[in-house]
């Protein structure tokens, strides 16, 4: 099947325009020896058949467990206008807004997505999007090195362990000392960070609410970095900051996240939306696009891609990142979901996933073999089972339940440690479920 | 039109929140935050009337043809937009593979399914899906050349690209600890031979081309520049932004290519967007292959399973597959087309592509007067000598109802217009768009103060790109 | 193309005004009008020391950016401050009140490497 609209006598006008007797004829630098060895694909098929397939396909899935997993990525509600609005096609078979008059619609949601990541992290500027959390905090250490002109990053030990392991693989061929503290499910250690804290540190990288769930005020830690002239990146969690102390009242000077939470479906990892927000005097600094406010020729107000100069396309070598795309549609998405949330539904959404959490956190304290480790806490926990939380999660998987994150898959040692995630959809009934089936699995 | 911050008032609600079945608790103040976020407050009502009404102030491929070189803005199937959206994909978590794999068999066969498709499409031994972006899926290639480098200790300083490369080539380049090495553009539009031969050598780590080039012409010696680059152990790195050309005809891995990417919001019709998401798989030949980013989805007998214990391994690109939603279009457009359906798409593109470059060379300059792959570049130098540059081009053409080609790129031509109308574009698009540039070289002889002033039919007048750049006003302050 | 008499120049289009051991440094009316509207002056900060053909600073404007490379070797002891509130001086002023840095001058023998107002108007004819 195609959709290729020929008919054969326009293919032969076309021809004779351009002066060949036959389509091949246009072919002829591709000559036999760079001919293909095999073309072995499949008849095409109609539209019906590739559905169904698919459809087949998807339902060897299992999505009707109840989820309590996060790790960094969560089962929230979409409200139903962010599908709907998102998929306007003017919007999503649109291109990157290279020719402002007539890409208003996609640079003025740019525009108010950048206004709502910086109301909500407290920051002064941020761009308009990366491709996910992990190489934002990619794009954040980058930052830091060339700001600083230092070349030594500590990494906290409450980072994502997925975004560690795409920083190691990202900054492998360049000269950067990556200090990495170990792993530990509580607030951070000061000092351990402040052994390694000097003169020569770039950056210091924090996140919170932290892998395992816990929350914390880095404020302290803010001030003692940048007493030594290095700066701090924080990496966040949007819901969360309808509730906790944002990033920037703790005057962290690069904020990092994974947007997926703000109205993207999970989607089996992608795509997903990273963010960027900065203190003003990093501005120029920043990787990726960014949409400005300008006026026209007759002082109407208007928007635009601006500060390109640092982009790939403009300087090349010298560029600050090598990034061309960014996650417009995301994006677009995260600043629907935000505007249709608001200030009011924003607050309350955090508050309920926060309660929801505690009160499963309460249940747990009381079921045996299960130890609650960390306070204070969002709406993700870690706890302690008395059985391999592998085997806990599997025998609860038959029972309709996914009851979490088994830590001995990212950390050796931590085999019995399990991380726990309850979103606004998880129902008083489900997690009171989850608790009695928790309690058959590891006591029975 | 005003901004979504500027509408609404205190206390309205958009959506209401489910009211709590558990018991309320106070988050310890320390903790707290202090001032809630200014986020609008309005109903759903004027939510959605605000993003409709922007909705229509953009050009799309829906409403517009838009034959962005460089870009293969083709049309973008609504069927695969309904698959992604069947909850056994959308609401998967990805690390419900780290849970437990039974739960995850479905994703992982699209992945592995097309991960075989793409190896046969481009003659390549292995994908990998991870790479977010074409540029992201350029700067695994270059991981992979400098993994392999440093595993054989072989001191590489170099990677060559030509001068009429895209942008992301050099800035992946440089990300990786490599220095470019440029060579210019012969008459004939491809890169010069005698100079690649002069200055590749064995600090040569890689070569990045893309065939048929951004001039839309396809370098018959590709074969020796393979070879050459083979000798002095180099690899062949392709850039596949125009793979739309040869589908069918011509495999990177055939001619010689070592490491691909592919760009499926371009060749496989996934949508842009308004910027992304994209996607940027890379496939291997050869010992390099060890190399890939972890895990790999490997088939025992019907099962699918993860492998995570490959000590070579670059380690990890993303935090899972890559974009699985986009990889999942990209198997049902595949899927769709058949081998008939692609090798089609690349005989109609290049068929479109000549057909404009034969019905327009007579009003604008042809730098490389030949028959060209699926892009063609023109000049606006014939014009700019009554002052009309190519911008202003691009402007009248969007008051005609088209959106512009790409200016300026590649940045060897003068006043660069870069042509690409793809294979889905009817011939009647094409004639419309024809008569508008001749319309507009007409004009730049008869008349040029009239196309300066474009465009005039948009919602806004041609904006003041300078202003925004001095003064970086990136948000709204209430 | 404005090129003043006085002045010694770059290949790569900088200007240098040589007052004792004191040098004036800028970018020419051709590189003023090649970038066209200036968006930013980055400026290295006084103490710093430039080398020789190395890059010490860089213009921005909306469509490019350029390195500014120093004509000779020196220490900077000034710098123009009103660029970064009106880089539009340097397409207004470039040989005036667009000047970038001053600097101390290390080694007077690098001179010779330079052009006279008269060769690089020569060099000027050539490019076009």
């Amino acid at each position: 099947m195609s959709y290729v609209p020929h008919t054969k006598e326009e293919v032969e006008e076309m021809l004779k325009v351009i002066g060949v007797s036959s389509i091949e004829e246009l072919f002829k630098d591709i000559g036999p020896a760079l001919r293909p060895k095999s073309f072995n694909l499949p008849e095409g098929k109609s539209e019906f058949e590739v559905k169904e397939h698919l459809e087949r396909l998807s339902l060897k899935n299992n999505t009707s467990v109840i989820n309590f997993v996060g790790g960094g990525f969560y089962d929230h509600y979409i409200p139903s206008v962010v599908d709907a609005l998102a998929s306007r096609s003017e919007f999503y078979t649109s291109y990157t807004p290279y020719q402002p008059e007539c890409s208003q619609g996609i640079l003025q949601a740019m525009y108010e997505y950048q206004t709502a990541i910086c109301t909500l992290t407290d920051m002064d500027v941020s761009n308009a999007s990366l491709y996910d959390g992990g190489t934002a905090l990619c794009e954040a250490v980058m930052m830091s090195l060339r700001i600083t002109e230092r070349n030594k990053i500590i990494i906290d030990g409450g980072i994502n362990p997925i975004y560690k392991n795409m920083l190691f693989s990202y900054t492998t061929n360049l000269p950067i000392d990556l200090i990495k503290i170990s792993p530990h499910i509580g607030q951070t250690k000061r000092d351990e960070i402040y052994r390694h804290l000097d003169e020569k540190t770039a950056a210091v990288i924090l996140q919170n609410p932290n892998f395992f769930g816990t929350i914390d005020d880095h404020s302290d830690i803010v001030e003692r970095a940048h007493s030594l002239g290095a700066l701090v990146i924080e990496s966040v969690y949007p819901i969360s900051l309808g509730l906790i102390k944002t990033p920037g009242s703790m005057d962290v000077d690069i904020v990092t996240g994974e947007g997926q939470s703000l109205g993207i479906p999970l989607s089996f990892g992608g795509p997903y939306l990273g963010f960027l927000a900065c203190k003003r005097e990093f501005l120029r600094k920043m990787p990726g696009r960014i949409v400005g406010e300008t006026v026209d020729k007759e002082g109407k107000r208007g928007f635009v891609l601006t500060l390109q100069t640092r982009e790939q396309h403009i300087r090349r070598q010298k560029a600050t990142s090598n990034i061309c795309t960014n996650s417009a549609l995301c994006a677009l998405r995260a600043v629907i979901f935000l505007s249709i949330l608001g200030k009011n539904g924003l607050t309350e959404l955090s508050k309920l996933n926060y309660e929801k959490s505690e009160f499963t956190k309460d249940l747990l304290k009381n079921t045996p073999g299960v130890k609650v480790i960390n306070s204070p806490t969002f709406n993700e926990f870690t706890v302690f089972l008395k059985r391999n939380a592998n085997e806990v999660v599997n025998n609860m998987i038959d029972k309709g339940i996914a009851a979490g994150l088994p830590l001995g898959r990212f950390y050796k040692g931590m085999e019995n440690y399990l991380l726990i995630a309850v979103t606004e959809k998880r129902k008083k009934e489900e997690i009171l479920r989850f608790s009695e089936v928790l309690n058959d699995a590891i006591n029975l | 039109m005003r901004l979504i911050f500027e509408k609404g008032i205190r206390g309205r609600f958009g959506i209401k929140i489910p009211r709590s079945d558990v018991p309320a608790k106070e988050m310890p103040e320390r903790y707290k935050r202090a001032k809630w976020p200014s986020l609008p407050e309005i109903s759903e009502l004027d939510v959605v009337r605000h993003f409709t009404r922007l909705s229509q102030l953009n050009f799309s491929i829906d409403t517009n043809f838009y034959p962005l070189g460089s870009c293969t803005m083709k049309y973008n199937p609504k069927f695969t937009e309904q698959i992604e959206r069947f909850s056994g994909f959308s609401s998967l978590h990805p690390l419900f593979s780290c849970v437990s794999e039974g739960t995850v068999q479905g994703a992982l066969e699209v992945i592995y399914e097309t991960e075989r498709l793409l190896c046969e499409i481009t003659g390549m031994d292995e994908f990998t899906t991870q790479p977010l972006a074409g540029a992201h899926g350029e700067l695994t290639g270059l991981l992979l050349v400098a993994a392999f480098h440093k595993y054989e200790r072989n001191k590489k300083k170099y990677v060559i690209v030509p001068d009429s490369s895209h942008g992301t080539n050099p800035a992946s380049v440089s990300t990786c600890g490599y220095e470019t090495v440029v060579i210019p553009t012969d008459k004939h539009g491809c890169m010069d031979l005698k100079i690649y031969k002069e200055r590749l050598n064995e600090d040569t780590a890689a070569v990045m081309l893309t065939c048929p080039n951004t001039l839309g012409i396809f370098n018959p010696d590709i074969k020796e520049v393979c070879d050459l680059a083979h000798s002095v152990g180099a690899f062949m790195y392709y850039d596949g932004a125009n793979l739309n050309a040869i589908m069918g005809r011509c495999r990177p891995g055939d001619i010689g290519f070592d490491i691909v990417h592919l760009n499926p919001h371009k060749t496989f019709s996934t949508p842009h967007g308004g910027g992304g998401p994209g996607a940027g798989p890379v496939g291997v030949k050869g010992e390099i292959s060890n190399f890939l980013p972890i895990p790999r989805i490997i088939k025992i007998e019907d099962v699918f399973t993860l492998e995570h214990d490959r000590p070579n391994s670059i380690g990890y690109i993303s935090p899972f597959f890559g974009n699985f939603s986009v990889i999942l279009k990209t198997y049902a457009y595949i899927m769709f087309l058949g081998k008939e359906g692609l090798i089609s798409v690349s005989e109609h593109a290049v068929l479109n592509a000549n057909y404009l470059r034969a019905r327009l060379k007579d009003y604008y300059d042809l730098p490389y007067d030949k028959i060209c792959m699926h892009e063609c570049v023109f000049s606006a130098s014939r014009q700019a000598k009554n002052g009309i540059r190519a911008l202003d081009i691009a402007k009248y053409l969007i008051d005609k109802g088209f959106h512009p080609p790409t200016i300026y790129f590649p940045t060897i031509v003068k006043e660069a217009l870069m042509i690409e109308p793809t294979e889905t574009e009817s011939k009647e698009t094409l004639d419309d768009f024809i008569s508008a540039m001749i319309e507009i070289a007409k004009l730049a002889e008869e008349n040029p103060e009239t196309l300066k002033d474009a465009p005039l039919t948009t919602p806004v007048k041609r904006l003041d790109e300078v202003k925004a750049a001095r003064e970086p006003k990136l948000r709204w302050e209430g | 193309m404005n090129v003043p008499d006085g002045l010694f120049y770059t290949k790569e289009h900088e200007w240098i005004r040589i007052e004792d051991n004191l040098g004036t440094i800028g970018i020419t009316d051709y590189a003023q009008d090649a970038l066209g509207d200036v968006t930013f002056v980055e400026l290295p900060k006084i103490g710093d020391s430039i080398r020789q053909f190395e890059a010490f600073a860089s213009v921005e404007s909306v469509k490019a950016v350029s390195d500014v490379y120093a004509p000779v070797s020196g220490k900077i002891i000034k710098i123009n401050e009103g660029l970064l509130k009106s880089p539009e001086l340097i397409n207004q002023s470039p040989y005036g009140e667009g000047w970038m840095v001053v600097i101390e001058i290390a080694d007077e023998k690098e001179k010779k490497d330079l052009m006279s107002a008269s060769e690089y108007r020569k060099y000027l004819e050539g490019i076009e």
